[in-house]
């Protein structure tokens, strides 16, 4: 495996050295330099993780929590280890409180199900925010159609910001869960989750947080927050797809019905009665993404190594670069204005169809997102149908920014704007 | 950039910038609504029929350019013409823009006039259906189909 080299400083980020590390960001498209501005959407991997993933299989592969040979305990010992490392990564109080699954979709189908179905009934509320991503939507409707729970929608103003007044209006004594997301994915916009944290604890009410796209970018302190669940993707983190967590407070945890059954989430079983396992494997039913977990270990071993002094440091500074080049636009109209922003710039050039501007775009070797980013909601908020999106991890450089304004230009002369 | 011009030819932005037949048919004998739940794109097309041949042929939606083009485009091409050479056409069209070989490809478009124009779309796999997704919704309005369609 490949040694990372720890880097004290926030002020040397070498995003060079960085970009070694990611085998994918050497190659070409037509010749010209791959510039990926869709890590909102999937991040790149290092080459650690690929190596972590290499390495189990290779040397040390076996299923998890079942055999007595040693080569099945060196493949649960590893996997066990990556738990502890999300613990660390999320400073959660213990690691039975760090669920493995297939990713933050997952997580919050798991906690809709379990937790939903068993404490909400009818005529309770949860609450969410205009801007969610589909994921933090539709497994609330869900629940919805099936025990008649209320979904209640917070309000954004036009910069993109959680109202949070109309937040507060909005929680009333049938309130029993409140579900945010930390960094809206079309918007980029930091929502203060723990203003939301502690209106939620005025009132005693849960509160789920996705963290998909606050992860990649900065230090997450569940137990600062004192959030009652916290879920996130390995993929956008650098890791792997197929695996994500869902952090929950043990006491909760404790108190929900498994939402899956089989091997693993068992104690014994005969036909008559089943005695469930523990904390976490209470929800984990089935043989787990052991490989995936592996990697996602070496995710976060990479992500900490950097460490979010360094990265938050080199993306804000990106992102104010980015920012002051797109706005020299004339044409671009930047969707959202948010006062704390991470990650991701959506916006409009022109009549432009976001989809014509990928298209060009693409030409130049320059991957975004055009489209409405699993958050249609937001889109109507803002009266669009679609943007186009860019969005930024540690590998991105100023001249990636440079490439996406020049590319956009093109766009200008073609469609004479 | 060759590619790009191949797609975005200037009949292609002209008629995305100034669609035609933009609008609808109240009396319209056939309508259907197309939409391409990936991008967002939603068109609706009304044709009126007499003595079958279609003797108007409106538009209505919002979408990319390749779209938009490709609809304005349409309405103009199928005027005229009856259901059976319409269907025909959209076989070729279809054809000339997913066709494996090159040949067979121009070759299709060939007798398809100014609809050759889209000859270039066939080298971006991923819009194809940007360019399909009007006539696919008028072979639904041809065919009566009640709800909406999509593409491939």
């Amino acid at each position: 495996m490949t040694a990372i080299q720890p880097i004290t400083s926030p002020r040397t980020l070498d995003v060079a050295r960085i970009r070694q590390d990611f085998p994918i960001l050497s190659r070409h498209v037509r010749g010209k330099r791959l510039v990926f501005l869709d890590s909102a959407a999937s991040a790149q991997k290092p080459r650690t993780v690929m190596d972590a993933e290499r390495d189990i299989c290779e040397t040390g592969y076996a299923n998890v929590h079942r055999g007595v040979y040693s080569l099945s305990q060196r493949a649960t010992d590893e996997f066990e280890s990556v738990r502890e490392k999300a613990r660390q990564l999320l400073n959660a109080r213990e690691t039975r409180e760090i669920v493995f699954v297939r990713g933050a979709t997952e997580a919050i189908n798991l906690v809709a199900q379990s937790f939903g179905r068993a404490s909400l009934s009818a005529g309770d509320e949860v609450l969410i925010s205009h801007m969610e991503h589909h994921s933090n939507i539709v497994p609330w409707q869900m629940l919805r159609e099936q025990n008649g729970v209320v979904l209640r929608v917070a309000p954004i103003d036009d910069a993109g910001e959680l109202d949070l007044a109309a937040f507060e209006r909005l929680i009333g004594p049938r309130t029993k869960l409140i579900a945010v997301t930390h960094v809206a994915n079309a918007l980029g916009t930091v929502v203060p989750v723990e203003k939301v944290v502690r209106l939620a604890k005025e009132h005693g009410i849960p509160v789920l947080i996705d963290g998909c796209q606050a992860v990649p970018h900065q230090a997450v302190d569940v137990q600062a927050l004192d959030c009652d669940f916290y879920v996130f993707s390995g993929h956008k983190l650098y890791g792997p797809t197929g695996i994500g967590v869902l952090y929950g407070k043990a006491q909760l945890l404790r108190a929900m019905p498994p939402w899956q059954g089989g091997g693993d989430m068992i104690r014994s079983v005969t036909f008559e009665r089943t005695e469930y396992n523990e904390l976490p494997w209470k929800f984990e039913a089935g043989t787990p993404h052991i490989i995936g977990a592996i990697g996602l270990g070496a995710a976060i071993d990479y992500v900490r190594s950097i460490g979010y002094d360094a990265i938050g440091a080199h993306e804000t500074a990106l992102l104010a670069y980015a920012l002051r080049e797109l706005s020299q636009i004339n044409s671009v109209r930047i969707i959202g204005h948010p006062r704390h922003r991470s990650g991701v710039i959506s916006f409009a050039l022109g009549e432009v169809h976001p989809h014509d501007i990928g298209t060009i775009l693409d030409q130049d070797g320059i991957c975004v997102r055009a489209g409405h980013h699993c958050a249609q909601p937001t889109m109507d908020r803002f009266g669009v149908a679609a943007t186009v999106r860019a969005s930024f991890g540690i590998y991105n450089d100023r001249d990636d920014v440079d490439a996406l304004v020049a590319g956009l230009r093109t766009v200008q002369e073609m469609f004479r704007l | 950039m060759s590619e790009l011009r191949d797609l975005y030819q200037e009949v292609v932005l002209d008629h995305a910038k100034r669609p035609r037949n933009f609008g609808s048919i109240a009396a319209a004998s056939h309508r259907a609504l197309g939409h391409n739940p990936l991008c967002g794109d939603k068109l609706t097309v009304t044709l009126s029929i007499a003595d079958h041949k279609i003797a108007d042929a409106r538009f209505e939606g919002a979408g990319c350019a390749i779209s938009m083009a490709s609809a304005s485009l349409m309405t103009e091409a199928i005027r005229g013409k009856s259901e059976a050479e319409v269907r025909a056409m959209f076989e070729q069209f279809h054809a000339g823009l997913t066709a494996t070989n090159e040949v067979a490809a121009v070759s299709a478009l060939a007798e398809l006039d100014k609809l050759a124009v889209f000859g270039g779309v066939r080298e971006f796999p991923v819009r194809v259906k940007c360019a399909t997704l009007p006539w696919h919704t008028l072979v639904a309005a041809l065919d009566h189909v009640p709800e909406p369609v999509k593409t491939e």
